[in-house]
């Protein structure tokens, strides 16, 4: 009967840990409960700063197109690489892409942040509105969250624009500019990534 | 040789060396240098414009609005100009609502009631009027001290000292409706802007320096993003054909 009850104990853990960070498939709740539960962790005085951090990247994991987006931002290059280059970028992309995410939103996480509207563009994609109310050390900001919506069941964040300024697009650009001034190099690429990841 | 004449002089040989004004924009027309003007705006940010921006932001409220405040409206004096030279005739009155109401009531600009009775006042210079004329950037550099800028915004950057009424008043040293300055106030103004800006913004760049890859190719797609999207008056990005391609 002990072994019973952990069984099911244990189970329920798995289930509950393994949903908990499931939203609303709706577009403008989704990114409304995303944001939230993001700003949440990251301002919980009681979970140390190495947990927050997984909990962040469980979230983004779930919930981020990090596969599209990377393809997205290596640009053309992507169609010169053979399988396991591009796998060792993919891993890499990954590793930067949740450090680097984690960084900004603990940057923004004492701000208010409100949900203004959302704007379905096609089948694809829906935009969200947003904006982070103005405080004393900071302007308002407006942040639309582009949100891949071909399975409406499962939404992902593709790219976050704040004030009209893509952020895929200028990590695009930042790549893009590393490659061409070492002659299209991926290794230098990734050393790059290497270097922040390790940082 | 005159500052006018240098300034004429470089903007000529930029034209003239540079690739032509309808080129790529993502071109560049001297990286080398640029990237060395740029990390030389680094330190200028470090030593100077940071730490009079982090003083600003310790300051009361009242006093960081109110500075905000008075160098957006006198900059409404260039914005006025460019949209009537863009044919946005209902922009222009807006703007000229804003500044009129701003000056007077909002107490020489230091208040901003114009904004609460729903008047918009979205900046605007000769740059951006010629882009809304059709001419592409041309290719892409960093000036000491200013900043990013291509050779179509220098040339605007230039032609605003002769649009801005404010200029006229101030540099030129011209009266208008018994209105005039010196360079003195011209620059305050402008440096007081430029304070206004960078402390409005240290979240924003102190989080772009931590996470970017290559600063410098950060700043210049930030610059020109911005630029288009202020050119085309759209202040989201909504381009699909970007990600067309992994939509399937």
């Amino acid at each position: 009967m002990k072994k019973l009850i952990n069984l099911l104990v244990l189970v329920t853990i798995t289930l509950v840990s393994t949903n908990s960070f499931s939203y609303n498939s709706e577009p403008k709740i989704f990114i409304e409960e995303l944001v939230g539960d993001a700003i949440k962790t990251l301002s919980d005085k009681n979970i140390s700063k190495a947990d927050k951090s997984k909990k962040i990247e469980i979230i983004a994991l779930e919930n981020v197109d990090i596969n599209a987006l990377g393809m997205y931002t290596l640009g053309g290059v992507r169609k010169t690489l053979d399988q396991e280059t591009l796998k060792k970028y993919k891993e890499l992309f990954q590793k930067y892409f949740l450090k680097s995410l984690t960084s900004r939103l603990t940057d923004y996480s004492e701000n208010k942040f409100e949900i203004t509207s959302a704007d379905q563009k096609s089948e694809t994609y829906t935009i969200v509105r947003s904006r982070i109310i103005k405080s004393s050390s900071q302007p308002e900001i407006k942040i639309d969250w582009r949100v891949y919506t071909k399975n409406p069941t499962e939404p992902l964040i593709r790219d976050l624009i704040v004030e009209g300024l893509s952020l895929a697009k200028t990590q695009k650009e930042e790549f893009s500019s590393i490659l061409n001034s070492n002659n299209n190099d991926i290794n230098i690429l990734f050393l790059k990534l290497e270097e922040f990841i390790n940082n | 040789m005159g500052f006018k004449k240098f300034i004429i002089l470089f903007l000529i040989n930029v034209l003239l060396f540079s690739t032509s004004l309808r080129a790529e924009t993502e071109k560049e027309c001297f990286e080398k240098v640029s990237r060395g003007i740029f990390k030389f705006n680094e330190g200028f940010d470090k030593a100077i414009l940071k730490p009079l921006a982090t003083g600003f932001n310790k300051l009361p409220e009242p006093i960081k609005n109110g500075t905000g405040n008075f160098t957006s409206n006198i900059g409404t004096l260039l914005t006025v100009p460019n949209h009537v030279l863009q044919g946005q005739w209902k922009l222009a009155g807006e703007s000229s609502a804003s500044f009129l109401i701003n000056t007077t009531i909002g107490i020489l600009g230091f208040s901003n009631p114009a904004e609460k009775m729903g008047f918009k006042n979205q900046q605007e210079d000769v740059g951006q009027t010629l882009g809304a004329y059709g001419f592409n950037a041309g290719c892409y550099f960093v000036l000491p001290i200013l900043g990013p800028t291509t050779v179509r915004d220098s040339i605007g950057m230039f032609a605003d000292s002769f649009v801005d009424p404010f200029a006229h008043v101030t540099i030129r040293e011209h009266e208008l409706l018994s209105i005039s300055g010196n360079d003195i106030d011209y620059f305050s103004v402008k440096g007081a802007s430029a304070i206004d800006f960078r402390a409005g913004n240290m979240t924003n760049l102190n989080s772009l320096e931590k996470n970017s890859l290559d600063i410098y190719a950060a700043y210049k797609s930030l610059y020109l993003q911005n630029r288009e999207s202020k050119i085309n008056n759209t202040f989201t990005t909504d381009g699909e054909d970007d990600w067309a391609e992994f939509n399937k």
